[in-house]
């Protein structure tokens, strides 16, 4: 077989093969439901209902998509480039260590300690991904296994910090950073609703990536470099400057990820903050095909997936892991759609 | 303990060997399906399944090397969903392998909690027994299969009419296709076979190292085995010697933990130590290497 691509793709085409895509990741998880001893109908309305049933669900959605906003617009920055940044794990911990030093250490005064935070992240995110960008571009190593090995490493250092140097001396023993002040906190969007300001900073993100990307030099660049970065070197482009302004970026906002979740929701460092939202991201990014205000809806579709899940998992006994199945299964099948949208397939 | 004694010592060089293991299958594996041009990023995923696959096959009774069979074969359908992916959809090699380690980590978790809901540690199984012979007598018969993959790998690719496909698929499938030989039938066999050696790597985990199945256990040990095939320049006989070199730091450094100089440093440090010298392997390689000429380039034909 063969692929011929199709000059003009109708509207049909382009939009039946990712609902087709979505229907399909709807069919396994019925399948999975019933593998696992439950009923697929009740299974999926659980997922659903656990997700936006409740006031209390919907701010769990919006709580949870925070962090997958960060890493879903900084895996979609990177991979527009085509740099494949697949270490937004390691550097959203770098920004929550950074977080908690500045919140804890600074002696700031209030209304600066959070932009200091705040940027402190941005800058030690944004150095954990220019290394193995420079490796790339100056001596041709491949970013998507240090990216990938170095997340392991940051893993190992942050644990290494809460038993030693920043463990809390209240703490109980337990491998915890000592809790930051009252004002170096993110206060809430709604008094007494339990969504914080990092969501908002989320969002505003997502709009000016948008803008940088629809509206900048730099962003056509950027774009220009992921398409061909032999032409655009020809065209003059400065194509490892782009790379590395791209790894700022991009590792700046997964670290937002460290900060927010840091200073918005826990308070304190732990080496659990992240139950792999760097890895999410990239299915975030994928889902909304990188398109950053795209990545504010898939986010949410996630974080809907994983809330309700967790809360199916407890009433139904299925396993929770299934949110993160399905998940991979709509990955695979939407870029297979994206795929077979705009080419078709010839036999011979 | 002094660090000459470290080296001197024989269970030093049996842990060498074990480490090795399975990084040897997973590297052969991954080597095999870069060779003719794809990128198998699915591997920690992989690796994750076979070990699962192998175990619960033991434990609901069948024999060892039935145990390691079941591996291979989730391994070659994990491969399957990879190559059919890549090879004549032509889909980003990058994308599909994150997407392929996702879910086939979360499909063996899923099972895992599906088979057995109830228990709260892992069951033991009867694992590999130490052979006892006059050669490697404490390694498992699973080691000297190792072994005998990197055999049987360079044989085929260097010897045989299909290595010299398969490495033509990867460096200049177009000439293939001339020959009238099937570009992606190769390169599919080749993810097929390459990622059932993954599972299988990935096995020796839970039926030789340990005789158990634990969630986290991979760890890592596919990136690394990228990391190895990028050492060993894509040739069977340097990985082998890159997976031995790194299985001799890693047993090193446990020991070396327990010396005086090592109490000192944190206990972090060590085990941060193998994948910070796989970054330095893949910088050092980095320049000399010959990467296949159409590594990470699907194929379709009329197309130039």
């Amino acid at each position: 077989m063969r692929l011929e691509p199709v000059e003009a793709p109708t509207l049909a085409r382009r939009l039946g093969y990712p609902a087709a895509a979505l229907a399909a990741t709807v069919v396994v998880a019925a399948l999975l439901a019933a593998v696992a001893g439950g009923n697929p109908a009740a299974v999926l309305g659980q997922i659903v209902d656990g997700a936006v049933g409740t006031k209390f669900a919907r701010l769990e959605t919006l709580n949870r998509a925070t962090p997958l906003i960060f890493t879903g617009l900084a895996v979609a920055v990177a991979f527009r480039a085509k740099l494949w940044n697949i270490g937004a794990e390691a550097q959203l911990y770098l920004g929550a260590v950074a977080t908690v030093l500045i919140g804890t250490q600074s002696g700031l005064p209030g209304p600066l300690v959070i932009p200091a935070m705040a940027a402190g992240a941005v800058i030690a995110g944004a150095a954990m991904l220019l290394g193995p960008t420079l490796l790339k571009t100056k001596l041709g190593v491949d970013e998507v296994v240090t990216t990938l090995l170095l997340n392991f490493v940051v893993l190992l250092f942050v644990g290494y910090l809460l038993e030693g140097p920043m463990k809390d001396p209240m703490g109980m023993g337990w491998p915890k950073s000592p809790s930051l002040p009252k004002e170096a906190r993110l206060p809430r969007i709604v008094e007494g609703l339990r969504l914080h300001w990092g969501f908002g900073l989320a969002l505003i993100c997502a709009f000016g990536v948008w803008l940088v990307q629809a509206r900048t030099t730099l962003g056509f660049e950027m774009r220009a470099v992921g398409l061909n970065a032999r032409a655009a070197r020809f065209a003059g482009m400065p194509v490892n400057a782009v790379l590395a302004k791209t790894a700022l970026i991009s590792g700046g906002l997964a670290a937002l990820a460290g900060f927010s979740e840091v200073a918005g929701l826990k308070g304190n460092l732990t080496a659990d903050i992240s139950p792999g939202f760097g890895y999410t991201g990239i299915v975030v990014a994928m889902l909304a095909l990188l398109n950053p205000l795209g990545v504010v809806v898939s986010a949410l579709f996630v974080a809907g997936i994983f809330v309700g899940a967790d809360s199916m998992s407890r009433s139904a006994g299925v396993p929770s892991y299934i949110a993160d199945i399905l998940l991979a299964t709509a990955l695979l099948f939407m870029v297979l759609a994206l795929m077979l949208s705009r080419f078709r397939v010839v036999r011979g | 303990m002094d660090l000459i004694d470290i080296l001197l010592s024989a269970t030093f060089w049996a842990a060498v060997l074990r480490i090795a293991s399975p990084l040897i299958f997973a590297t052969m594996g991954e080597l095999i399906c870069e060779r003719a041009g794809v990128l198998n990023l699915g591997i920690e995923g992989i690796m994750v399944a076979g070990a699962f696959a192998g175990w619960i096959a033991v434990y609901a009774g069948l024999p060892l090397w039935a145990g390691v069979g079941c591996a291979f074969l989730t391994g070659v359908m994990f491969g399957l969903i990879h190559g059919t992916l890549t090879v004549p959809f032509g889909l980003s090699q990058h994308v599909v392998g994150i997407g392929l380690t996702l879910l086939a980590t979360s499909a063996t978790y899923f099972a895992y909690r599906v088979a057995l809901p109830e228990v709260s540690s892992p069951p033991r199984i009867e694992a590999f027994q130490p052979t006892g012979w006059p050669i490697l007598g404490s390694q498992t018969v699973l080691t000297w299969a190792a072994l005998a993959t990197v055999a049987i790998t360079a044989w085929v690719l260097y010897r045989t009419p299909l290595g010299l496909a398969l490495r033509a698929v990867g460096e200049n499938p177009a000439a293939v296709e001339a020959q009238g030989l099937p570009v992606h039938g190769l390169r599919m066999g080749a993810v097929a076979v390459g990622s059932g050696l993954m599972a299988v790597g990935g096995s020796f985990l839970t039926l030789s190292a340990f005789n158990s199945f634990f969630f986290d256990m991979v760890n890592g040990r596919g990136w690394i085995c990228i990391a190895l095939v990028v050492f060993g320049a894509w040739m069977p006989g340097r990985a082998l010697l890159g997976a031995l070199l790194f299985a001799g730091f890693d047993a090193f450094q446990v020991r070396l933990q327990q010396t005086e100089l090592g109490a000192g440093l944190p206990y972090q440090l060590f085990l941060a130590m193998p994948y910070l010298l796989s970054i330095l392997a893949l910088i050092l390689m980095s320049r000399r290497a010959e990467v296949p000429a159409a590594l990470m380039t699907p194929y379709n034909k009329g197309e130039r």
